[in-house]
């Protein structure tokens, strides 16, 4: 039990919820092992006050990695499927496809009455990847982490990527840009018309309008990424704690597995209702982009 | 859990799948859907089509047998009819052919009959007045009495 080689649960969890961070630590910054940095250089985080001090020029590389590495292969499965696509007999693995496209199409057309040609390819790319992403959390805790740690010396390492809030506020973030971008593109001039004139029609609350409505426009990608940030990073804190709970003694096994079960179980609802609710959110804010509101 | 360039490597891997998720992954599938959609559908119409076609060559087919039994039938009829025709006339013509041979029979044995009185008769003369010499011997006169005689060949 990895949680047995900590001084307490505490400290297990708090490790278990550090990134590996590769960053830039400034020099004179204060150092692990008690020693003080020389000078400014690009290197792993060896601790939590280490990526701390690195501030923003880090990158979370397990995050990056897993992120990556899950959208690529989901998306090179259902472009495989693409590809290989049957017209008179799919197969099981084609049909499995096909419905979570169609369900996704079904979805974007229910809330998007236009023409969803654009949109639709965003939310499939949101669910599929998102919802991998969350997969991650079903994956025992320690079950990657441990080996890496001990025997290639990763200290650090975190494969549920939807439970660091760079990654789902920077996919929040750049749904505000594709948000932004067909405005433009579906109003042009009156897209700015109508965020200086809303909810005040005339000329001398135009920075009230501005203010409001920019406050509107960006609370929409932070409720979005938080939203599957708090979440998924709370549902990974009950792991981490049901993980403890191992570690503290073999009488609580059996109380463990059977709180790891339920919890897992629960959990199978959640991703993928946080990554329905993800997708569902695009496709609004989106179709709020194509036709006007007010 | 600090807010780093992380977030922006997470905008531009975003940014890239939605490109190749637009471009790679989404056009096939739903091509692939819609085709298969319009195949289903065609497939379902044309079943429809060849039912309705079916039922209409069947109700043909009914209608041709219904005819052709008809006519067979008439066929038969008439067949029966000319059959009893020619045996009826078979029959007439029989009866007539016989009633021809009874009537040349008579005829035949009238003249039999005819030719035999007629040959009585000329011998009855001859006979009467052989006998009516033994009878008389000379005072009959052959000449004299001859219409007496002739009277009674006619008679016999």
């Amino acid at each position: 039990m990895a949680a047995g080689e900590y001084e307490n649960a505490g400290d297990y969890i708090a490790h278990h919820l550090v990134n590996l961070t590769y960053g830039r630590l400034p020099a004179g910054t204060e150092l692990c092992n008690g020693g003080v940095a020389e000078t400014t250089q690009w290197q792993l985080a060896g601790c939590a006050s280490e990526a701390a001090a690195m501030g923003f020029m880090a990158v979370h590389v397990d995050s990056l990695l897993w992120s990556f590495g899950l959208g690529a292969l989901i998306l090179f499965i259902f472009y495989r499927a693409g590809k290989k696509a049957s017209l008179e007999a799919p197969g099981r693995f084609q049909a499995a496809i096909e419905i979570i496209v169609e369900f996704v199409g079904n979805t974007t057309k229910d809330v998007f009455h236009g023409r969803t040609g654009a949109i639709a390819p965003i939310a499939l790319t949101v669910f599929i990847w998102v919802f991998m992403m969350n997969l991650m959390k079903l994956v025992p805790v320690d079950l990657i982490p441990y080996p890496l740690e001990k025997f290639f010396g990763v200290e650090y390492h975190k494969i549920a990527a939807t439970t660091d809030p760079n990654i789902t506020l920077g996919m929040a973030t750049f749904v505000l840009m594709l948000v932004i971008g067909f405005s433009i593109k579906m109003k042009g001039w009156g897209y700015l018309r109508e965020l200086s004139f809303t909810p005040f029609n005339t000329w001398f609350l135009v920075p009230v309008n501005l203010v409001l409505e920019i406050v509107g426009l960006l609370a929409k990608p932070i409720s979005l990424g938080l939203r599957l940030f708090g979440n998924m990073f709370a549902g990974e804190v009950i792991f981490l704690l049901i993980a403890a709970l191992f570690g503290a003694s073999i009488l609580f096994m059996p109380l463990a597995t059977g709180l790891n079960l339920i919890w897992a179980i629960f959990h199978i609802l959640v991703i993928t209702l946080q990554a329905f609710i993800f997708m569902v959110l695009t496709i609004v804010y989106l179709a709020l982009a194509h036709d006007d509101p007010h | 859990m600090n807010f780093n360039l992380t977030f922006i490597g997470q905008i531009l891997a975003f940014a890239i799948f939605v490109w190749f998720c637009g471009k790679f992954v989404w056009p096939p599938l739903t091509k692939a859907i819609d085709a298969r959609r319009k195949i289903i559908a065609d497939g379902l119409m044309a079943a429809d089509r060849a039912s309705k076609d079916l039922e209409l060559a069947q109700e043909r087919a009914t209608k041709i047998i219904r005819e052709a039994k008809q006519e067979a039938s008439g066929i038969v009829d008439a067949a029966n009819r000319r059959a009893a025709k020619l045996v009826d006339d078979a029959k007439d013509k029989g009866r007539a052919e016989a009633e021809r041979i009874k009537i040349a029979a008579k005829a035949e044995i009238e003249q039999e009959m005819e030719h035999a009185r007629e040959q009585l008769r000329s011998q009855v003369a001859s006979l009467a007045l052989a006998g009516a010499t033994k009878v008389l011997e000379a005072s009959v006169d052959e000449s004299a009495h001859k219409a007496m005689l002739d009277k009674l060949a006619v008679n016999l």
